[in-house]
């Protein structure tokens, strides 16, 4: 399969990213070439092989439902771009 | 300065008990140093002399009122991406340029409670992305033992700052090798623990199922007992082992580690790799056997496959990972002419191209129709890698190999061709992909005068083993390696 450029346009939409046209088409080779290398794995046949998303054992974790203290909405706060009154700003929405 | 800066761990606790020595002039000698010697190795982004000195003082305290732990005035460096409280954490990123954590990761809440000293926060490749640190937005590390060379990557900074004495020990990340390559390269010790035996919460997150906090250092009983000191439970972490904190492993690696079986994979012994890294970890092999371990060549049969699935899950969890930056709750925000326009203009803005790059191959290897072409194949080949260190360690102990194919690349040298970098992590990337704990230890020098790194990989949370054997191998060999940067030392009172 070869990765053409519309491709590469779709999934940095999806990414929200914006490229250059420079951006585009070195992406295009780039990524042409790594997912051509990663084909590799097709040699194998995995029929029925249950796959591992995570090396330890899947359980839920559940704790107590302790009051804690939270962080506060200064601190929380302090490392957003813009915000009025506890709020974070946006551009306009609707 | 010399004299204070070569001490490890426990030659400080000792100086520090007997009073020879006090944390305050330790501290002030590592920043005289690092300001000294940073400008050519440029291992650090950010140095917080004042909160040093002030860590310093308390640690001083601790001291005379007799509560000293391993840790208490150890000056050590954190990598970047891994949240301070009050001090800068970029990822070596322009999104994250501005970003000062509310909180500790829990790494460095505990080493801040054993009275650690924090210097300063080193470089990285952004987001922990990369081999070399040159994907850094903000500056490129050298390797101290040849300024032309990459320090190895993603934790650069750590294993340059702990190479060039800039540190005693420090704290790097590893999810496909990031410390244990650039460990290989700078000629020091690293250590990836088992995938859960060290709390993630408060490290910025790149590939959650593979990311692991790990210690570097110059000595196998420094890293242990840093190692120590950060492992453990953590309830602010669900994927943490429900183990606790390693005891007494000073102990622990000091006893005699005959009769072990070693096995050494033929799978990492083929084209590719360098003849000198070959005899050097063969070297090495045939030393522990003069140790009286037992040593067999063993078969990872899907080693071949490692990197293909180990770019594919981590790109695909990284794009979902860093999704978070949208320039609305943190970081670096570029304005547009609506929501949608500013998220885009903010994140094209703020990463660099290997970032864009893996958000892109994960995206595509998570979208419709090609789920299960890319992300789910390779999820069942990681069940094949992991089978493949279940059956060797039915007959062997610890597995043996190179941890880099080649000694330090030039700077420059691959960084425009993302597959050959991304191919030089080969030997690295099947522990991370099985969770396994694995060390980088040096075991010689090029002819170039460079570094060599072999790799020992254990049973899940058998880092005890491991370090055991490193620690037997220290000793036998006597290796100890003093970077040519470090004769600029000399010249200093």
């Amino acid at each position: 399969m070869k990765i053409t450029v519309e491709q590469v346009e779709y999934v940095a939409r999806l990414s929200r990213l914006k490229l250059s046209e420079e951006e585009k088409l070195r992406f295009t080779d780039q990524l042409d070439s790594i997912l051509r290398y990663m084909e590799k794995l097709n040699e194998l046949d995995t029929t029925g092989v249950v796959p591992t998303f995570q090396v330890i054992p899947e359980v839920n974790v559940l704790r107590e439902d302790l009051v804690q203290r939270p962080f506060s909405r200064e601190e929380i706060m302090g490392n957003a771009p813009s915000s009025e009154e506890g709020y974070y700003k946006v551009p306009r929405v609707i | 300065m010399k004299e204070v800066l070569r001490l490890g761990i426990l030659e400080l606790k000792e100086a520090y008990r007997r009073r020879e020595l006090n944390p305050i002039e330790v501290t002030e000698a590592y920043l005289q140093w690092i300001k000294e010697i940073d400008p050519v190795i440029e291992a650090y982004i950010t140095l917080d002399e004042e909160g040093a000195l002030k860590a310093a003082e308390e640690a001083a305290r601790r001291f005379h009122e007799g509560e000293a732990s391993y840790l208490t005035g150890i000056p050590l460096a954190v990598k970047d991406n891994i949240c301070t409280k009050g001090l800068l954490t970029t990822c070596a990123s322009r999104i994250l340029s501005n970003f000062v954590p509310p909180y500790d990761a829990t790494v460095v809440e505990r080493l801040r409670r054993q009275g650690a000293i924090i210097l300063g926060k080193t470089n990285l490749d952004e987001f922990a992305m990369g081999s070399s640190t040159e994907n850094s937005a903000f500056k490129l590390t050298r390797n101290p033992w040849d300024l032309k060379r990459t320090p190895g990557g993603s934790s650069g900074g750590s294993a340059a700052a702990v190479s060039a004495w800039e540190c005693v020990v420090s704290l790097g990340s590893d999810t496909g090798g990031s410390i244990r390559q650039p460990a290989a390269f700078c000629g020091v010790v690293g250590l990836k623990p088992t995938y859960g035996r060290v709390s993630r919460y408060g490290l910025v997150a790149f590939a959650s199922s593979l990311d692991q906090i790990g210690p570097l250092a110059r000595s196998v009983e420094d890293c242990a007992l840093l190692f120590e000191a950060i492992s453990g439970h953590d309830p602010k972490d669900s994927t943490s082992l429900p183990i606790p904190q390693e005891e007494g492993l000073l102990e622990g690696i000091r006893g005699d580690p005959k009769g072990l079986r070693i096995g050494i994979p033929k799978e990492y012994f083929v084209q590719g790799l360098d003849e000198e890294v070959k005899e050097r970890v063969l070297d090495l092999a045939a030393l522990l056997e003069g140790l009286g371990l037992h040593v067999e060549e063993i078969s990872l049969p899907h080693t071949e496959y490692a990197v293909a699935t180990y770019y594919i899950i981590c790109t695909s969890e990284a794009s979902s990972n860093l999704a978070r930056y949208d320039g609305v709750k943190y970081g670096l925000r570029v304005e547009g002419k609506d929501l949608m326009d500013m998220y885009m203009e903010t994140r094209s803005k703020g990463f660099g191209p290997e970032v864009k790059r893996r958000i892109m191959l994960g995206t595509f290897a998570l979208s419709a129709g090609y789920y299960d072409q890319y992300y789910y194949k390779a999820s069942q080949v990681r069940t094949l890698i992991k089978r493949d260190f279940e059956q060797a360690f039915e007959r062997c102990d610890l597995i043996l190999t190179p941890t880099s194919p080649t000694p330090a690349f030039l700077l420059g040298e691959k960084v425009e061709d993302p597959l050959q970098m991304y191919l030089s992590d080969i030997f690295t990337i099947p522990a991370n992909l099985a969770g396994l704990p694995a060390l980088s230890i040096p075991c010689g020098l090029s002819k170039d005068g460079l570094p060599i790194g072999a790799q020992l990989i254990g049973r899940p949370c058998d880092e005890r083993t491991i370090l055991k054997v490193a620690r037997a191998y220290q000793e036998a060999s006597g290796l100890k390696l003093y970077p040519p940067v470090l004769d600029r030392l000399d010249s200093k009172r």
